[in-house]
């Protein structure tokens, strides 16, 4: 795990000898070109796995809207005798340990998932690479104060936490997306921080900073684009992270609440039926493994802007 | 154009031989062919120089000796033989076989090829190992003497070191060690001494030459410099665009070159005289713009005399007066680049004073108002990382449009596309990221980022030094037009003296951060000079056969005996390395200012007459160029 310090080299940078080297113009091909539609130009920028991520996880969205409405069973309905059944016409992916249907509790699941694990990442990423960037462009008492203070949030163990914090306030879904974003900035932090802190030594940051540039430009405009792409490799993982942490809470009791339950939840309290291979297992297992993927392979293959490597460093 | 096969036995046998080679590189489903049906060969014991451009093809070429093609890249065509052995036909072992025992690289950047973490010696003798061709003793063994074949010191010792522990070029030598430590036939040197500096150079050339020499190595040397070439190579494969434009023996080659593009090669390294000194030099001095006295800068934490742990400016006073150019010129670590860092307010200053245009200078950026922003810009060496990678031209143009000037919208687009215009750029690549570029077109773009800002005085860092010559070359004159247009004033910071003679009307030499001399740029073309700017000028490779070992022959003579230094601060820093050092003297006394009869200020123990008479009498024979 260490999206930070190898930025992605795609082969043109391999090719400098390709590139006219003197200031020789090439204007017939190029200046039209990137304008003429938005579309291909999408299409250039994300390659045909991008492609497959951005369905899965447009799908997942979808289902995460409407899941309760096509639902062919209530989510907490116990409509079958028959325990962890296998696939049929009635049941299309079973039934669980309960004898309720896992396709309605997938489908009724999967806003607790998306919504709440994803609303958790995208706040810890976004809230630690905030703090990061402020970190490292900010004077140094302000990178102490704050390295000092997510050092002290990452020695407490995220499940203790979210365990006082539920202890204290009671569970209910804002309250869990809080807790698992909070436990997670820390981490999205440190990356952030030591990205930004290595950017901020280069000469264009320099250049900027004599050219007089406030500090939040600096950060915005010639930061932050070229630690995006690793803050969003994080962000994946860090996604993957709160899934397994959320289904965690559940197991406790103190996730999401009972009939409800989150895809994490569904595979543990199915953990009976894994010996007999039953879907009540493998299809939540399934979803949660087809949203991961799609975020991963939708983030991994955005291109930045131009789609030339970065320049490796020297 | 080729060469025919041995006829007589005298001849040594072709070592390696390449016919028609051809490499294609594929980019989004785009082939191009970069290198269109290339043939040479070099018999064995010989030096091959392939010289070009970047974008010639010329480090492809000698990658493929290795079976090699970069990434994204495919040998298409041709015959390689380096023996007996064909190249390209050979399996993924084969090629492993061939890089253990017969063909060995040495890249550009020994720092980069060096992994920090693991002694210098086990890095040597790794490829020994690997290929099992020796033991570790045995392995340990020849890299000592590998060491000491290449002129290093403590060879006994140095391979205990960490890669950071050593300078520059004592690593790219190691990396020469490593490359030779399994006895290849061939050995591919792919400008190995491009990132030296010239004092260091000539140490690195001179022991790759002995080891050759000893070793009977056949090697090929991929260079963009001819006269480093001159001193290295036998026969010389000149190459622009994946062609072979001229192929011939080194002498030949020089003397008379039967092509265009050589011609115009050997052109570029003779500077013309581009600076409009004659012009703006009237018999009423111009007011300063800038004007330093007595700067101390370095880094770390501060002592009770306010001076950093690490002093990297010593005593530093200059003036540039409105429209000229001063030129500083010393090795790497003489603290150039802190001096232009100092000016643009990155670092902050321990003592002395900074004037701007008749008024101090604040030390801090935050002190500075926008005026002081926007007439001092900073133009640095690394045009990869001196531009944003994730903007596109036009964002990076149009930023100091709209800072200093208010300009938006379709008045921000004129005035970029007319700032492209003025550093020859088409308009096309407005819509490109930096990474689209190559690197002359990335250096324009940062220099016409200065020039939006319509600067009064410009702080070029090393501007042509990551350029090839030709390239360099164009961005000297586009410079030099600027400043006699525009009426600019540039701090001018460079290692090499012929690209400061062109442009500069004033030099100073650092060394050490103190400034060792100072004058009109007539200075550096004729002796008295200051022992160190002598060592700088005389370094300075010459573009013809022979200049290596006559200057070897020159500077391997034992320094005079300097006794323990007494414990002043200001001592000459020189001192160690200096030819003319006087003991009793410079070990103990600072040494005074003193002018030359030239107009030069120099911070020496000897008088102008002492210089005179020891530099004339000691004096190599040059080229007329450099008394020009």
């Amino acid at each position: 795990m260490n999206p930070i310090s190898r930025p992605p080299v795609s082969p043109a940078e391999a090719l400098p000898p390709a590139l006219p080297a003197p200031a020789a113009p090439d204007a017939v091909t190029s200046p039209a070109a990137p304008r003429s539609s938005r579309f291909a130009g999408l299409r250039e920028r994300v390659s045909w796995l991008g492609m497959i991520g951005a369905v899965l996880v447009l799908f997942w969205l979808v289902i995460a809207c409407i899941g309760p409405l096509i639902a062919p069973h209530p989510g907490g309905a116990f409509t079958s005798a028959d325990v962890f059944a296998s696939y049929s016409a009635a049941y299309p992916l079973g039934t669980d340990y309960l004898g309720r249907d896992i396709l309605s509790r997938i489908l009724i699941g999967t806003r607790f998932t998306v919504g709440i694990a994803l609303a958790a990442a995208v706040l810890a990423s976004t809230a630690g690479t905030c703090f990061g960037l402020c970190a490292a462009v900010a004077p140094r008492w302000v990178d102490e104060v704050l390295s000092r203070v997510f050092d002290a949030l990452v020695s407490i163990p995220s499940k203790v936490l979210a365990l006082v914090v539920i202890a204290a306030f009671g569970s209910g879904n804002t309250l869990l997306i809080l807790v698992t974003a909070f436990a997670y900035i820390p981490g999205a932090f440190r990356i952030s921080r030591s990205l930004a802190v290595n950017l901020m030594t280069l000469e264009y940051v320099q250049v900027a900073r004599a050219r007089g540039e406030k500090l939040l430009y600096i950060a915005r405009v010639e930061v932050l684009p070229n630690m995006i792409h690793p803050m969003l490799a994080d962000f994946g993982l860090r996604f993957v992270f709160i899934v397994l942490l959320l289904s965690g809470l559940s197991f406790l009791g103190l996730g999401v609440q009972p009939p409800n339950a989150d895809w994490g939840s569904l595979v543990r309290e199915n953990i009976g039926g894994l010996a007999e291979g039953s879907p009540a297992v493998l299809m939540p297992a399934l979803a949660i493994a087809s949203l991961t993927i799609g975020v991963n392979l939708l983030i991994d293959n955005l291109r930045r802007r131009g789609a030339f490597g970065t320049g490796a460093p020297k | 154009m080729t060469m025919q096969p041995p006829a007589g036995t005298s001849c040594p046998p072709v070592m390696i031989d390449v016919r028609g080679l051809r490499v294609v590189a594929r980019s989004r489903g785009v082939t191009s062919e970069i290198v269109h049906g290339v043939d040479f060969s070099v018999r064995r014991g010989e030096v091959l120089a392939l010289i070009g451009e970047s974008g010639s093809g010329k480090t492809t070429i000698a990658l493929s000796l290795l079976g090699y093609a970069r990434n994204g890249c495919d040998i298409a065509g041709g015959q390689i033989r380096i023996g007996d052995v064909d190249v390209l036909s050979l399996d993924d072992r084969g090629r492993r076989a061939l890089r253990a025992r017969t063909v060995a690289y040495v890249a550009q950047s020994a720092s980069a090829g060096f992994n920090p973490a693991r002694t210098i010696m086990d890095q040597v003798i790794e490829p020994a190992l690997l290929h099992k061709t020796a033991t570790a003793a045995q392995a340990r063994m020849k890299a000592v003497e590998l060491f000491r074949a290449l002129a290093l010191p403590s060879p006994q010792t140095i391979g205990e070191r960490y890669p950071h522990q050593v300078s520059g070029g004592q690593l790219q030598r190691l990396m020469a060690a490593m490359a030779l430590i399994t006895d290849p036939a061939v050995v591919v040197f792919d400008e190995p001494t491009t990132a030296l500096d010239v004092t260091t150079q000539i140490e690195v050339l001179a022991a790759f030459k002995k080891v050759i020499r000893e070793l009977g190595t056949t090697a090929v040397y991929v260079s963009h410099d001819l006269a480093v070439v001159a001193q290295m190579a036998d026969q010389i494969v000149v190459l622009n665009g994946g062609t072979v434009r001229e192929i011939g023996a080194t002498a030949k080659i020089l003397r008379s070159p039967d092509d265009a593009y050589t011609r115009e090669l050997l052109a570029a390294r003779r500077h013309d005289d581009l600076s409009v000194a004659s012009a703006a030099r009237s018999d009423t001095p111009a007011p300063p713009l800038l004007e330093i006295r007595g700067l101390h800068a370095g880094y770390g934490s501060r002592d009770r005399h306010g001076l950093p742990a690490t002093r990297v400016l010593d005593d530093v006073s200059l003036r540039i007066a409105k429209g000229s150019a001063l030129g500083v010129i010393g090795e790497s670590g003489s603290g150039k680049t802190t001096l232009a860092r100092v000016v643009a307010g990155l670092v902050p200053r321990a003592r002395g004073e900074v004037w701007f245009d008749g008024q101090p200078l604040p030390d801090s950026l935050s002190e500075r108002n926008a005026e002081h922003y926007r007439r001092i810009q900073i133009v640095f060496q690394n045009a990869d990382t001196a531009l944003n990678p994730s903007h596109t031209i036009a964002d990076i143009l149009a930023r100091p449009l709209k800072l200093y000037h208010g300009l938006r919208g379709n008045a921000a687009k004129q005035r970029t596309l007319a700032l492209l215009d003025r550093v020859r750029l088409p308009a096309a690549l407005l819509d490109r990221t930096p990474g689209g570029l190559s690197g002359g077109q990335k250096q324009r773009v940062n220099l016409a980022r200065a020039l939006a800002a319509e600067p009064s005085l410009i702080l070029c860092d090393e501007v042509t030094s990551a350029l090839d010559t030709v390239v360099g070359a164009a961005i000297i004159d586009l410079l030099a037009e600027l400043r006699r247009e525009l009426g600019l004033s540039y701090l001018f910071i460079s290692h090499d003296i012929s690209t400061v003679r062109a442009i500069c009307d004033e030099v100073m030499v650092l060394y050490a951060g103190q400034r060792v001399e100072s004058g009109a740029r007539e200075v550096l073309s004729s002796p008295p000079w200051h022992p160190y700017t002598r060592m700088l000028v005389e370094s300075v490779p010459d573009l013809r056969q022979g200049w290596l070992d006559e200057r070897r022959a020159c500077v391997t003579k034992p320094l005079p005996p300097l006794a323990a230094s007494a414990d002043v601060a200001e001592l000459c820093a020189f001192r160690d390395r200096c030819p003319v050092r006087i003991d009793g003297k410079c070990n103990v006394t600072p040494p005074s200012l003193k002018w030359l009869d030239n107009g030069a200020a120099i911070l020496c123990h000897h008088a102008s007459g002492d210089l005179d008479a020891l530099q004339v009498a000691h004096r190599m024979p040059r080229e007329p160029e450099l008394s020009a």
